[in-house]
């Protein structure tokens, strides 16, 4: 039933006749299906004035679109990347992040804003309802399938010609193999690169702040620094894939607090050293508390006890903090004793 | 004496007794203390350290005991320096209004004049951190840079990228940084208050620290730059991810309901 061109004034009785209809099913079966309600019209589906104002309305919104991104292109090369300007409420913000973010935004919302205007105002709102059907195909036409199937089976010789189908069936089995073989190519495996970090007996622990090897007497109890092995310099190509297994957090107890034989023997004069590298998915963790001696990390919680040979003591990690053996060498600077005796961060899959 | 022991009963003989001890033990402290007393008025120095100790046995002994020696409520403070009392005092720490899992930041309750004298009677009882001269602590001309680096090297950790603070286990956190002075940033670094564990000039020399104020300063005051616009605490992608979804998704739906609402028919029903 199209309404687009029915006169004004024929409306009110149309309606009119749609009520009574739904009137008479009511009094014969309560339950009846009422159907759609009677379609009305929208101002512009009767005022052609109002529709062309419409028009243009949803015009205008797509002609701003178009102004909006203009000016996000000339922003982009108006403004330099390091202009600071003050804008209310925002404080001192970069003008070509406001611009770019502003212009960006009234592009895209007048954009939505125009087909929105035009769908509810302009387009057809008759609502219309389709009947359902069976998707299942007809028993003639499953019959007809099911012959050809079995017609073309027959005249391949499928079922007669075994070598046939037989040396078929080995290829289609090989062909993926190739597929697995190419997987090998997915880079090196990292041998034992896991288990080996920079440390080894006899290098010197150097402060990240001063870049200079640390004395006992500098580490005082309830302080926190930061290590790397001696020669490893930031500068360095690999510095940031050797630190990310070396990084060293060095603290002091007192040797009395300390609750772990071993760690009292691996520490000197109660200075430990521990890796910074959490064992659970390898963040860097040092939010040291220096009166509970907890070790937190921010990713996922899990807490050490750096008292008691940095053991877990919450969260989701599985291992304890690998700690590094230390001493002192014959001109008074804190050496390892050696490399991390398990491998420092996550666990993984050979890690036993 | 049997006239004394007659009246041993007597009701008011507790109290005689009383008076007679307390006559006794200031009698006897008389007696010693001038000898005391002599030494330390020769200086001016000594002199704060003797009002020092009055303050103290008002305002703190009662957790940190007599002598400073420390007790069940409070850590000893022998060899805390005078940089510690006068970070904990001038901050309003302490003296602490309750326990619990970390003494929060408040009024200060002495003034400048008491705290320089507490602060020498503590400095008095052991070596320390010294509290710091403007010299030391004034930021200008400082490497904001390298300070960012040592910042986020450091600090960050526990007070975020731009020293907005965080959380830490039950119930303790690093405050954020934003409205410290110099000075205190600077003691903090020194004597490391509460939880935070210390950086001293042996590990991290003057200049470095007066990098990381000048570094904290570029990037928390007033005129600092805001790329981004709204910081939103400055807590990164979670309280901006927040802000997303209830603000920006919250905008949509209402945008959604309101359009949905306004029916466009001629006739309003």
């Amino acid at each position: 039933m199209s309404t687009q061109d029915i006169p004004e004034e024929n409306l009110p009785s149309e309606q009119d006749a749609g009520h009574a209809a739904v009137a008479e099913a009511d009094a014969k079966d309560p339950f009846a299906d009422p159907g759609l309600p009677p379609h009305e019209h929208r101002i512009q589906d009767i005022d052609e004035r109002a529709a062309k104002r419409s028009e243009r309305t949803v015009a205008l919104l797509f002609t701003l679109s178009m102004v909006a991104t203009v000016a996000f292109i000339a922003s982009f090369v108006a403004f330099p990347v390091d202009k600071i300007v003050y804008i209310f409420p925002f404080g001192r913000i970069s003008a070509l992040n406001f611009s770019l973010g502003l212009t960006l935004g009234i592009a895209l919302f007048c954009i939505g804003a125009g087909a929105v205007h035009w769908a509810r105002t302009l387009m057809s709102d008759v609502e219309i309802a389709d009947e359902r059907h069976p998707i299942e195909a007809t028993p003639e036409v499953k019959a007809k399938v099911m012959d050809d199937f079995r017609q073309g089976a027959k005249e391949s010789g499928f079922g007669r010609r075994k070598l046939i189908r037989n040396t078929m069936f080995g290829a289609l089995t090989l062909v993926p193999l190739s597929g697995l073989v190419l997987l090998r190519d997915l880079g090196p495996l990292p041998e034992d690169k896991l288990r080996h970090t920079l440390w080894s007996k006899g290098k010197l622990l150097v402060n990240q702040n001063t870049n200079e090897p640390l004395r006992p007497s500098d580490v005082r109890v309830g302080s926190l620094t930061f290590c790397k092995p001696e020669g490893l310099e930031e500068h360095d190509h690999d510095f940031q894939t050797q630190i990310a297994k070396a990084a060293l957090m060095v603290v002091r107890i007192k040797p009395d607090d300390i609750k772990d034989k071993q760690q009292r023997e691996w520490a000197h004069e109660g200075i430990v050293a521990y890796s910074k590298i959490c064992t659970h998915v390898g963040c860097p963790i040092s939010l040291y508390e220096q009166q509970t001696h907890h070790v937190l990390c921010p990713c996922h919680q899990s807490t050490f006890d750096l008292s008691d040979g940095a053991r877990v003591i919450f969260g989701p990690a599985g291992h304890a903090l690998p700690q590094l053996r230390i001493g002192v060498n014959e001109e008074g600077y804190l050496e390892a004793l050696g490399d991390f005796e398990e491998p420092v961060g996550p666990a993984f899959w050979e890690r036993g | 004496m049997k006239k004394l022991s007659a009246r041993r009963r007597h009701p008011l003989a507790a109290v005689v007794v009383l008076l007679l001890a307390l006559a006794a033990t200031g009698g006897l402290y008389a007696a010693f203390a001038p000898a005391d007393k002599a030494q330390a008025e020769e200086t001016a120095q000594s002199l704060a350290i003797d009002e020092g100790k009055k303050l103290y046995s008002v305002g703190c002994s009662s957790c940190h005991g007599t002598g400073g020696q420390g007790g069940s409520d409070g850590p000893s403070l022998v060899g805390v320096g005078s940089a510690a009392v006068d970070f904990q005092v001038s901050t309003g720490r302490m003296p602490a209004q309750q326990p619990g899992a970390q003494v929060p930041k408040k009024k200060a309750i002495y003034s400048q004049a008491e705290i320089d004298q507490l602060s020498a009677y503590i400095a008095s009882l052991g070596a320390g951190p010294v509290t710091p001269t403007e010299k030391q602590y004034n930021p200008e001309g400082a490497d904001i840079g390298k300070g960012g680096e040592l910042f986020r090297n450091n600090c960050a950790q526990c007070h975020n990228f731009t020293g907005q603070g965080g959380a830490l286990t039950h119930g303790k956190y690093a405050p954020n940084l934003a409205d410290v002075s110099p000075k205190h940033i600077y003691e903090a670094m020194q004597t490391g208050p509460q939880n935070m564990p210390s950086f001293p000039d042996t590990t991290m020399p003057e200049q470095q620290k007066r990098d990381i104020i000048g570094y904290l300063q570029s990037v928390n005051s007033e005129k600092a730059d805001n790329p981004g616009g709204l910081t939103l605490g400055g807590l990164g992608p979670v309280s901006e991810g927040l802000f997303a979804w209830i603000f920006g998704l919250g905008a949509l739906i209402g945008v959604a309901v309101w359009v949905a609402a306004r029916t466009a028919k001629a006739r309003k029903s």
